[in-house]
């Protein structure tokens, strides 16, 4: 295997608007002020950014999509789409394009306006007249969930446990789209959306945008002292289709699988429940958590329930999953929600997450899950 | 020798009870139930039903004509006929051909295929006929016409009814109406059209057949008369003299009046139960008369079952409600879903037509891996381009997993939606129609069904749904 990324490159600052219904701000204003909050927090202005990368699934086109907002003009800047990866994706290139030593620093940018369409859930992205129609996100997840159930006896209970862990997480984060708590009596009375998966086993759709400025590892600390290196960036695209693809069993995404392998091998991490502080995952539904605590290695196949029920992923247990909320509590803006899960698992590791902090973290994973689904990406960051 | 040598119907799952109507219209009922057409469904598709079922025994090989006949077409132009026979997946050289407007037209197909057949165009010729007519809210028609299709499969050999000979009369009368953009049939009084028109047409006719052929009524076993209602048909029997239990019954209880597809069902109903030797005689009524002498033969009594007629009639479902009837038929107008709404594209359809209207998928050559739709290249091992192309239609499948979406706006939320294993592990990816949401589960068996998915730019965009097992009757799962 060629080099890894570990600590090559280093996030120096960082931003991220309020999630949620903004129906007051346009894409422009959540930009400006996801940016505007990465330059203070890094204490580096516009001139500083040599290139920048802006991830967007359905709110703009092109990289002046970017500029045109902050007026970063005449510098190399790339729209990137990887379905709801998109966020992490605009990271990791920025990264490998810093770690290749063509810039010393960088932007990557995230973000999604859901809300002004007036329609329910995400635009179908399927691209046939008729091969899938009658797909939908909730409806794609509902099908591992039903299969799940199936194979190991589980129930919604189970899943409930997840959302409302993350909505008391959200509860104590001033930027996330829900702040309250909720019991699993209301999760298990909420209508459902595609059965098994009600209300509250979905993420909401969501409006928010994100910001990060990475610099080669070696500048960071002259820029701040509590910079955060990248310890891994792996990213694995699966089939688009799995619905069609023979034999694919429903239980887990070898997206995950493989991605998880992957970074774990770069940072160096072996037994990732114990060697990892904190993990910031995709729950855009409470199954798919579940599935990633077993993709990931958190727990064995099958066994996740026991590790719910023990509180294992709660802020106060073995590895608190979610601590900002996760997309259940703090939303999901496709393009913004990547570098939403950086931000926390940053703010984590600086000991700067309020309420919500977790004790002395030294190293902190990021998952984004994107397609149907089959696109993984993550990024493990560290103390250095 | 020709003849017909399978006959099978298809029946959709829901039925409306008549007394829903009379609720509804504070009316009075004729009683029983009729079979209405699910909201995916038209002519198109339900002949689609009828004609897989009657060649499922035959093959397809030796068919070279496909006849549709429908007042109800789904386009006003563009030819039924040629989608009918890539989803049968039949040969390109099939001579295909649209007859509509009549209620004969089912009839006039049968007779113009027969000429092809006698003539050796076409070594079989495949008949489709198929219904779904409305009458307006409140109207006898309303409570009458029921949806179903029935296909005719017309040979040389293994015949279970033998063509013995044909009678047509055309009449300008008129009873029924329809203009092309209207949605609801027109008519008149019924004194007039039933008693006087009807009945003046088919005795005119039967009695010319007859006296054609030096036969009486005596020498058929079963007259069959897809009469307009109950009381017109005792009055053609009245005015025929004819016995009892030489009247075929005309299925309105559990069907209704299938428009075009009626005479077909009712000769479905009658070589069932037909001994060999018996004579049948179909007296066709449409804009004058198509009139059939029929002869059923051993084989027909070894084809007990074959029709499907049962199995249809068991598998059922009763609609909740004339609301829900009304939202079936597009009558009214519902808040449309806040998702976008479904589009399409004429050329993608026609470079994915092998997978979506002929079900096909591939198996690779080199590793044996089953894939669906149609790829370039294998899952498995990927080789290039080595595929046999396997038809899918017909094959059993059980659905691997599934969800209940009510997300996605469907006339009949819950979508379920599916991901069925065909057998040879391969994997369809479509909605479930014809089910009780209650009752779905994971390791379901379920056979698939050519339905209309949506409808874009005015077109209709057709492809194949799974639905529980209906063919072998009973309802077995809904």
């Amino acid at each position: 295997m060629a080099e890894s990324i570990k600590d090559k490159v280093a996030i120096i600052g960082m931003g991220c608007t309020k999630f949620g219904e903004n129906w007051e701000w346009s894409v422009e204003d959540m930009v400006v002020d996801a940016v505007y909050e990465a330059y203070a927090d890094a204490g580096v202005g516009p001139e500083a950014i040599e290139a920048a990368w802006v991830g967007t699934a359905y709110s703009g086109a092109g990289g002046s999509l970017l500029g045109d907002i902050i007026k970063l003009h005449d510098i190399p800047i790339t729209r990137v789409e990887n379905f709801c990866a998109t966020g992490m994706e605009a990271f990791r290139n920025a990264c490998y394009a810093v770690a290749a030593g063509v810039y010393d620093t960088v932007l990557a940018v995230g973000v999604e306006k859901l809300k002004d369409s007036g329609l329910q859930g995400l635009p179908d992205s399927m691209p046939r007249p008729v091969l899938g129609v009658g797909r939908t996100a909730p409806g794609s997840f509902a099908l591992i969930a039903s299969r799940y159930f199936a194979k190991y006896g589980i129930g919604k209970e189970t899943l409930a446990k997840i959302a409302v862990k993350n909505h008391r997480h959200g509860a104590l984060n001033p930027k996330a789209h829900f702040q309250r708590e909720i019991t699993i009596e209301q999760v298990l009375k909420a209508p459902i959306i595609a059965w098994p998966l009600g209300l509250f086993d979905c993420c909401p759709t969501t409006d928010g945008a994100a910001a990060a400025i990475i610099t080669r590892q070696n500048l960071a600390p002259k820029v701040r002292p509590d910079y955060i290196p990248v310890k891994a960036l792996a990213l694995s695209v699966s089939s688009m289709w799995p619905q069609f693809r023979p034999g694919f069993d429903y239980l887990g995404f070898s997206a995950n699988v493989t991605a998880a392998q992957s970074a774990y091998q770069q940072a160096g991490i072996k037994d990732p429940l114990k060697e990892l502080d904190l993990a910031e995952v995709h729950d855009c539904f409470t199954i798919t958590e579940l599935i990633i605590y077993e993709d990931l290695g958190f727990c064995p196949r099958g066994e996740a329930k026991r590790f719910i029920d023990d509180g294992v992923f709660e802020l106060s247990g073995e590895l608190p999953v979610n601590t900002d909320g996760g997309l259940k509590s703090f939303g999901h803006p496709i393009g913004a929600s990547g570098l939403r899960m950086i931000y926390e698992v940053y703010k984590q590791l600086q000991g700067k997450a309020g309420p919500r902090q977790v004790k002395n973290p030294k190293l902190g994973l990021a998952h984004n899950l994107g397609g149907t689904p089959q696109v993984c990406c993550i990024t493990i960051l560290g103390l250095p | 020798m020709i003849g017909i040598k399978s006959i099978a119907t298809y029946v959709p799952y829901f039925r409306l009870n008549r007394s829903e109507l009379a609720r509804a219209w504070k009316g009075g009922s004729i009683g029983g139930e009729k079979a209405v057409a699910n909201f995916d469904e038209d002519s198109l598709t339900m002949a689609a039903e009828a004609g897989r079922y009657c060649v499922r025994d035959w093959g397809r090989d030796q068919i070279r004509g496909l006849f549709f006949a429908s007042t109800t077409p789904p386009y006003g132009e563009k030819s039924s006929a040629s989608i009918l026979s890539a989803v049968l997946d039949l040969p390109k050289e099939t001579f295909t051909m649209d007859l509509s407007d009549s209620l004969r037209s089912g009839t006039s197909a049968f007779l113009t295929a027969l000429n092809g057949v006698q003539q050796g165009a076409m070594k079989e010729a495949l008949i489709l006929a198929a219904d779904c007519r409305l009458g307006r809210a409140g109207s006898e028609l309303e409570q009458l016409g029921g949806d179903a299709s029935a296909a005719v499969l017309l040979s040389t050999s293994n015949l279970l009814a033998t063509f013995e000979g044909a009678y047509t009369l055309s009449d300008p009368f008129i009873d029924f109406w329809r203009q092309g953009d209207e949605i609801f049939i027109n008519s008149w009084e019924d004194r007039f059209i039933k008693l006087y028109g009807f009945t003046r047409v088919i005795t005119e006719g039967i009695k010319g057949l007859l006296k054609k052929y030096e036969l009486t009524l005596a020498d058929f076993a079963k007259v069959i008369i897809p009469a307009p209602d109950a009381r017109t048909l005792q009055e053609v029997t009245k005015q025929l003299g004819l016995k009892p239990n030489q009247v075929q019954d005309p299925l309105f209880a559990n069907i209704g009046h299938a428009g075009a597809a009626q005479a077909f069902l009712m000769l479905a109903a009658a070589l069932e139960e037909a001994k060999g030797g018996d004579r049948l005689l179909l007296a066709n009524y449409g804009d004058g008369c198509d009139l059939l002498i029929l002869r059923a033969t051993e084989q027909a009594e070894q084809a007990r079952g074959k029709t499907y007629l049962a199995n249809f009639l068991s598998s059922k479902n009763a609609l909740e409600n004339y609301e829900k009837y009304l939202t079936f038929k597009g009558t009214v107008e519902k808040e449309p879903p806040r998702r976008p709404a479904p589009d399409t594209s004429l050329p993608v359809l026609w470079r994915d037509r092998k997978s979506v209207l002929a079900l096909y998928g591939g198996k690779c050559q080199k590793c044996g891996t089953p894939h669906y739709p149609l790829q370039r290249v294998c899952f498995g091992c990927k080789a290039k381009d080595q595929f046999a192309e396997v038809r899918l239609a017909d094959k059993k499948g059980e659905v691997y997993t599934f969800t209940k979406d009510n997300l996605y706006g469907v006339v009949d939320p819950p979508l379920v939606m599916t991901v069925v294993e065909i057998e040879g592990g391969y994997r369809i990816y479509c909605q479930m129609t014809d089910r009780d949401p209650e009752k779905v589960k994971v390791g379901m068996p379920v056979e698939m069904t050519f339905r209309k998915l949506h409808e874009a730019r005015g077109l209709n965009n057709y492809f194949w749904k799974c639905r529980p097992v209906r063919s072998e009757g009973g309802g077995k799962n809904g």
